[in-house]
């Protein structure tokens, strides 16, 4: 028997980004006894990279903004292939999650008459995010952890979860290691969230941290719950493409909602030339409506800078690949010339600070070359709308991690709203299922197998590391399952994938078990491998483009075969991952009533 | 354009350690982090080093670069001549776990001891207005990525660790600043500032202000306001203004 910290509670929290703290705050309210387990720092996740803001119809700016619009856009944006009902509650509760948060503290900018301001962004009829400047997500999370400090929550910091431990069908809780000593920790917990984020970290050119590699994904696909719509990988389409070491870092969309235009290499704003006929109605199709639509809404239809993020993903992605395409392989995106220098500075401080100190460009006289990077994941766990349910008992699964919400692409800013809408939900049900729950106990022979497990890299020292298999992995993932696939691509990186499990499984590392990111890369390399075949895979059966998921050899979306079933991965009884389909839930008449004008 | 730069990276834990040099091939653009990574991924693959959004947003890989308190993913690798050795320490203030990973967990236990946000009643609409000139203050508080360089390289708790239980640190003086300074904050903090946080230990010397990564005014326009608010309540403030003008105190 190993030795381990034993922790018993009511509700852990697996993740302490924006979705697992508001889980964590919530679970703690209704009187849970709760822990927040994360592998960073507290206040470090990935949240605090969001930018331009946080979606919700408050209608300050636009007063003709309701939930019902915002629900509309949300799922068009999605192109139809999102949960309905997890976009209805979304867009029902994002307006008073945002108020919450200014009840505890968090400080948005402001309208004239003092509320709160909302931002232009892409797919949003109205100007709808609420924010501050572009470091919306560092405000979200530092209120969140102000908040969460004083509400009796027990934080595990730097603390990775290796494998979940289940009693039968029942998830009880989960096993994990320091990072700092490389101890271990057994957790028993009558309910357990996941709210781990994405999976960046499978892509070369990426716009997320280190910590993305698809642990609550993979988590709950080993304790047999089912991930849906896994092909779905939103490229955002402005990274930094220049100088190489920063290439992927998100570029904000606030940049074109606050007046930023695309051009090629001809100087030719090329995005007209992308309009899709599903956006064509409500997109101007003139330089001089689009100019005209940053003052005046109602007469002029928005410009097509601000097409949903697949859309300007793809047009890039063509101009680059003819041939228009800036030095450096990106495009460019020049706001200096509709905006003065102060404005600049005032919206977009931390862009100007990033360009300036990391490529040497200063935004307020010169264009930035931008590019596409992988930067959300749409697919996910499958979950209960109202319930954040997973398909497996006392497992919750909110934000990033969780699937549906998004469809097939998500809008910008519904990423925060989402995190506190689901996250507030999941430690809600999370708490409610833990009061009538027994304690589990925990069982030594499973433990014992885990560990064993997490050692064995220390055991092969000599053998291949880590690091070549994760790069050559990225960089399968990056060139065949990107942007534009196609079947023998797939079925090409399904293999190479397979070769990389092999190699992860005699993967070796030497040293100490104390702080060795050696050893936590050989176990994170897992995840990493079990969501990217999951996503090669769904990739290869989805036999359409919609989205963020765009196939060479099918072009353009076929409704009728796929626009109405989600894919499905769960593990089979063999071991193997299997993929299947499954009806998408139907929408009742009075909401779809919403798209028929 | 690739160039070999000569590292020495501070290797070992509590218990003992040593500097260790490392030559490295670099590319154009790269900033001090990508050189740590480079030796991770080669050299040495359990060199311990925090870091996250390689942004400068998140404040995690603060570090000492020539003895310079900085970001390591703001910290250009052009910023020092071709073939300049270039020193990467840990943090000074902090507990050494291992290579450049400190234990922080200090700050943490002082966030906890801050009262929270306690606000007054919203409108009648169940919400707030508030002015943007009368928030701008506490925005550019709440920039603050948490770096902790500043509490690193204040003097009162780096040359006085014994000072620690009794000062809350710069990082904390903001965030006090941006409570009392909150339009609808109702909390009264000024007894914790001056008491347990220990305020009056800064002798205003600026070397916060100096180190932050997001140029928050930290000395002006948090702590030397904080001291005057504790002063008007608690201090004659003319005796208060004699002792930092004349420097007793």
């Amino acid at each position: 028997m190993v030795e381990y910290e034993r922790h018993d509670y009511d509700v852990i929290v697996i993740g302490a980004g924006g979705a697992g703290l508001r889980a964590a705050i919530e679970a703690s309210a209704q009187g849970a006894r709760t822990a927040l387990i994360c592998k960073s720092l507290l206040g470090k996740a990935h949240t605090v990279m969001a930018e331009g803001g946080i979606a919700a119809a408050l209608g300050n700016v636009w007063p003709q903004d309701n939930w019902e619009v915002h629900f509309r856009d949300t799922m068009r944006g999605g192109k139809m292939l999102n949960n309905w009902r997890m976009a209805q509650l979304h867009a029902e509760e994002a307006p008073a999650r945002v108020n919450e948060l200014e009840e505890w503290g968090a400080l948005f900018d402001r309208t004239d008459d003092g509320r709160i301001l909302q931002r232009d962004f892409g797919g949003h009829r109205y100007a709808r995010l609420a924010h501050v400047g572009d470091r919306t997500g560092l405000e979200l999370i530092r209120t969140l952890q102000q908040h969460a400090v004083h509400n009796g929550i027990d934080v595990f910091m730097e603390c990775t979860v290796s494998r979940l431990l289940k009693d039968g069908d029942r998830v009880t809780g989960a096993v994990a290691y320091w990072r700092e000593s490389g101890n271990l920790l057994v957790f028993n917990a009558k309910a357990t969230v996941l709210a781990t984020g994405g999976v960046g970290k499978a892509f070369a050119v990426t716009s997320n941290s280190w910590e993305y590699t698809g642990d609550g994904h993979s988590l709950a696909y080993w304790a047999g719950a089912e991930l849906i719509d896994m092909e779905c990988v939103q490229f955002h389409p402005t990274g930094m493409v220049w100088p190489p070491s920063v290439r992927g870092i998100l570029v904000t969309e606030g940049v074109r909602g606050d007046g930023g235009t695309l051009r090629n290499s001809d100087g030719e704003r090329f995005m007209f030339d992308y309009i899709p006929a599903f956006f064509a109605a409500e997109t101007a199709d003139s330089i001089e409506e689009a100019d005209a639509w940053y003052e005046d809404k109602v007469n002029n239809r928005r410009t097509p800078d601000l097409l949903p993020r697949d859309e300007v993903a793809r047009a890039i992605n063509s101009e680059v690949k003819a041939g228009r395409g800036s030095p450096h392989g990106g495009v460019f995106l020049d706001i200096a010339t509709r905006r003065s220098t102060e404005y600049i500075r005032r919206r977009l401080p931390s862009m100007y600070h990033q360009f300036k100190q990391l490529a040497d460009v200063d935004i307020t006289a010169q264009p930035m070359e931008v590019g596409p990077t992988m930067h959300y994941i749409m697919g996910g766990i499958r979950v209960d709308a109202d319930t954040a349910a997973t398909t497996v008992a006392g497992l919750y699964a909110a934000g990033e991690c969780a699937g549906g919400m998004h469809g097939a692409n998500r809008l910008g800013g519904n990423s925060l709203s989402d995190l506190v809408v689901f996250g507030r939900r999941a430690g809600l049900s999370a708490a409610e299922a833990a009061a009538g729950a027994a304690a589990p106990e925990p069982d030594e022979a499973q433990i014992d197998e885990i560990v064993a497990g997490m050692r064995a890299p220390f055991e092969r020292d000599g053998a291949e590391g880590p690091y070549d298999i994760q790069r050559d992995l990225q960089e399968t993932m990056h060139t065949l399952v990107g942007i534009i696939r196609t079947e023998s691509e797939l079925i090409e990186a399904r293999e190479r994938i397979d070769g990389f499990k092999e190699r992860a499984a005699g993967v070796g590392v030497y040293g100490h078990q104390q702080y060795n990111p050696g050893w936590h890369l050989a176990m994170d390399l897992e995840s990493l491998l079990t969501v990217s075949e999951a996503i090669a895979r769904a990739a290869n059966v989805r036999q359409e483009s919609r989205g963020g998921h765009t196939r060479d050899d099918h072009p353009g979306p076929n409704d009728a075969e796929w626009g109405t079933k989600n894919v499905v991965i769960r593990q089979g009884a063999d071991g193997e991952m299997e993929v299947d389909t499954s009806p998408l839930p139907e929408m009742p008449a009075e909401l779809q009533r919403l798209f028929e004008e | 354009m690739s160039e070999t730069a000569k590292m020495r990276v501070f290797r070992g834990d509590a218990e003992s350690g040593d500097w260790q040099d490392y030559e490295v091939e670099t590319e154009e653009g790269q900033v001090v982090l990508d050189v740590i990574h480079t030796i991770q991924a080669t050299e040495a693959p359990d060199l311990a080093v925090r870091w996250n959004c390689k942004a400068g947003k998140c404040g995690s890989c603060s570090a000492e670069i020539n003895g310079e308190p900085r970001l390591m993913c703001m910290t250009r690798m052009n910023l020092y001549e071709p073939g300049e050795q270039i020193t990467v320490a840990p943090m000074k203030t902090w507990p050494l776990i291992r290579d450049l990973v400190t234990d922080v967990s200090f700050n943490y236990e002082v966030a906890k001891t801050i009262p929270t946000f306690k606000p007054r009643a919203p409108e009648a609409d169940g919400t707030y207005r508030m002015m943007q000139e009368d928030i701008e203050r506490g925005q550019e508080f709440r920039k603050c990525i948490e770096c902790f360089l500043c509490q690193n390289v204040c003097h009162v708790i780096r040359d006085h660790p014994e000072n620690k239980p009794d000062f809350a640190g710069p990082r904390f003086f903001v965030r006090l600043a941006e409570l009392e300074m909150h339009p609808l904050d109702t909390e009264d903090r000024l007894e914790l500032a001056r008491q347990d946080a220990g305020v009056g230990y800064c002798n205003i010397t600026k070397c916060c202000t100096e180190v932050c990564p997001e140029e928050i005014h930290i000395t002006d326009n948090a702590i030397i306001p904080l001291k005057e608010r504790v002063a008007d309540r608690y201090f004659d403030p003319i005796r208060w203004l004699g002792s930092k003008l004349f420097g007793r105190g």
